[in-house]
């Protein structure tokens, strides 16, 4: 159960490896958080995450067999986590693939493929999560979005349309359900530096894991639907979003 | 945390029962005038009964016991009672309270080192219980269900109507003294030497003074005023009662309005309009009992995002923890406007009753700082170090670890419910917080 400060006591994050859910969680760890659900696409390799949440001071950490590549699946999964358990406060949408847009060009398939993983898997699980949240009458679905979802850029178009569906998604999914108890943050970080970005020329503005679960965790408790994450962003994308496309087009390009 | 529940309107014991009978998974609380500032009365996915629908009373003017429905709140007591030569054994600072909330939270008053709590009043209850039936409980007939449910946060069944003793009074003016004081010492100082003088004694405090004004504070104690004590056009209607609510704060209060400056402002002048000390003045019951209700709404000076509620109690001889904790808040800046020092007298049997002899402070806190949950834990710390506790009916946030200190007959209390609502029936957020359910 959330506290009147924000603070949640059990988590549930799908994609439970990913950098950033984790130092989500450790950063909730100080406050009031000691249990959690990790689904990850591989069990065994969940260990590590294990471990250091353990270090944490979240020692009740279960993992969970989930496949986003196979949305039909999903919502079965969802439903036995919450079944399984006491309540969620939290449900950390992580997952995601950023993929390389030369790639893309090259092979379609594979685009769409990134797109199921982080649109369609992300739909799929996050209407099935809604609903268990509602029936509970309270707990924060958190989507992480990205600033990509706010202006498509040339170099990586896909993952942005992907993020930005899922961005839309998740404000109207916020929007209905209001008044329920349950409720969705929408996450827009920058470019982090993960395993996801690694080799990659660093954007303006770029962040770590650690500032993004600050960000979160402030929002958490001030209720926020949507959060940036460094908070300037906010601003420098409300200038980028009104820049005419031939100017966009070649500060996006590098 | 605002939750989403169902809410179930009773009006007749039979609706309670029937929620009972029908609580799925999620089990039901009962709510009343919702005057807890935290989740006690909330129920996420669950069953919520709005108990203020049921609002009969009744008094025997001979014996001044008093038999109501759980939804009938102290306002309407007062409004019957008062005119008839009495008054509520117990009142907290608003008057927006219910029977039942009042038994739930086994409330406290200014009158606490003479009177007790409000449960300490009751002489019987009936009880609708998760099984379905109806008990009638005392405290010489089932003493552990009587004591788990004075204080038990709504958890042990559900109060459908109580009967407590109410103490007779010849006017319906109190005679006031005030002293205004000048630190923390002072204010522990004269309470001490003065709580035996009066029936009704309370300090409020400057959270915002800091050095040598540290806990300074204006103090107001007074009795119920004779007939004789009247001015002389106010003799023939010595009982004379009226309890308006003056204003109502506007719906869309400037956010910021309240910040650190304008509340030490507010509270320089609040502390420099006190006389230094004033003997004898007659106040009315609302201007001396219930001064959050001058202002209808009046937690919305404080914006959308609100204010917590901390009291806690420490016992005697742990003045020098107080004072630390006093310090903690006015250094921060941390609590605002409402904040008041009072001398419990002794516990009763109430297995999660708050009220133990010692000193209670309460203060509120805007929410809005990252750095407040931090410090709201240190201080939890500070107090139960010092053998204290924080009062569950305004608690949104204390370590659910904790509990068990500062309540340490709480597995009596789980006994006794897993005694009467085996099946977890009874459940509320404050609970699943807190691990009691």
């Amino acid at each position: 159960m959330e506290d009147a400060l924000g603070s949640v006591q059990r988590a549930l994050v799908l994609g439970g490896t990913s950098e950033i859910a984790l130092a989500v969680l450790e950063r909730l760890a100080r406050d009031r958080c000691r249990s959690a659900v990790l689904a990850v696409r591989d069990p065994h390799a969940a260990a590590p995450a294990v471990e250091r949440l353990a270090r944490a001071g979240i020692d009740d950490v279960t993992t969970v067999a989930f496949d986003a590549a196979a949305p039909e699946a999903l919502p079965a999964v969802i439903d036995e986590i919450f079944d399984a358990g006491d309540d969620i406060d939290l449900v950390l949408v992580a997952f995601g693939v950023l993929g390389d847009q030369a790639d893309f060009d090259a092979d379609p398939v594979a685009a769409g493929r990134a797109v199921t993983v982080n649109y369609t898997a992300a739909v799929t699980s996050g209407l099935a999560t809604a609903a268990r949240l509602r029936a509970q009458g309270h707990g924060t679905l958190c989507v992480l979005s990205s600033v990509a979802a706010e202006r498509p850029r040339q170099t990586n178009y896909v993952y942005g349309s992907s993020k930005a569906g899922l961005d839309a998604f998740a404000q109207g999914l916020g929007d209905a359900l209001e008044g329920s108890g349950a409720r969705v943050m929408v996450v827009r970080p920058g470019f982090v530096h993960t395993r996801m970005t690694e080799g990659m020329a660093a954007q303006p503005f770029s962040t770590t894991p650690e500032v993004v679960a600050d960000a979160v965790a402030k929002g958490l408790g001030q209720r926020r639907h949507t959060v940036w994450a460094p908070g300037i962003l906010r601003v420098v994308f409300a200038v980028m979003r009104h820049l005419p496309r031939p100017v966009w087009r070649i500060i996006s390009a590098r | 945390m605002p939750t989403g529940a169902d809410v179930v309107a009773a009006h007749h014991p039979d609706d309670v029962l029937g929620a009972l009978a029908d609580a799925g998974p999620r089990g039901v609380i009962a709510r009343g005038l919702g005057r807890c500032y935290g989740d006690a009365a909330q129920n996420a996915g669950g069953v919520v009964v709005d108990d203020t629908g049921a609002t009969m009373f009744r008094l025997d003017p001979a014996t001044g016991i008093c038999t109501a429905s759980a939804g009938v709140s102290i306002d309407r007591l007062l409004q019957g009672l008062v005119p008839r030569g009495f008054f509520v054994p117990v009142t907290p600072g608003t008057r927006f309270v219910t029977v039942g909330g009042a038994i739930a939270s086994d409330i406290h008053g200014k009158n606490h080192h003479k009177k007790g709590s409000w449960c300490d009043h009751v002489l019987s209850m009936q009880l609708a219980m998760a099984d379905g039936s109806v008990r009638t409980v005392t405290p010489e007939g089932d003493p552990d269900l009587f004591w788990a449910t004075a204080g038990g946060m709504g958890l042990t069944g559900i109060v459908l109507e109580a009967t407590f003793r109410c103490p007779p009074i010849a006017s319906s003016r109190v005679r006031v003294d005030t002293f205004r004081l000048r630190d923390l010492d002072e204010t522990m100082q004269v309470m001490a030497d003065t709580d035996d003088r009066y029936d009704y004694t309370v300090a409020w405090i400057d959270m915002m003074a800091t050095g040598r004004n540290l806990g300074r504070s204006v103090l107001t104690s007074g009795g119920f005023a004779a007939v004789d004590d009247l001015p002389a056009a106010e003799q023939a209607h010595p009982l004379a009662y009226d309890a308006p609510v003056l204003v109502d704060v506007p719906p869309v209060f400037p956010s910021g309005v309240i910040n650190k400056l304008t509340i030490k402002a507010f509270n320089e002048l609040w502390f420099r309009k006190a006389p230094v000390r004033r003997e004898g003045e007659l106040q009315s019951i609302p201007a001396f009992f219930h001064p959050l209700d001058m202002l209808g709404d009046w937690n919305r000076v404080y914006g959308p995002r609100g204010f917590l509620q901390w009291q806690i109690v420490l016992p005697f001889g742990e003045e020098e923890r107080l004072r630390r904790i006093v310090e903690r808040l006015a250094v921060t800046g941390s609590s605002s406007l409402v904040n008041v020092l009072k001398r419990f007298g002794p516990n009763n049997a109430g297995m999660l009753s708050f009220p133990t002899a010692g000193w209670t402070l309460s203060v509120d806190v805007p929410v809005g700082r990252p750095s407040l949950a931090a410090l709201l834990d240190e201080l939890d710390e500070v107090t139960v170090e010092g053998g204290g506790r924080t009062y569950l009916a305004k608690d949104s946030r204390v370590r659910a670890e904790l509990l068990e200190v500062m309540y340490p007959r709480l597995d009596e209390w789980r006994a006794v419910r897993e005694r009467v609502d085996p099946d977890r029936r009874l459940r509320s957020d404050l609970g699943r917080r807190l691990g009691l359910l």
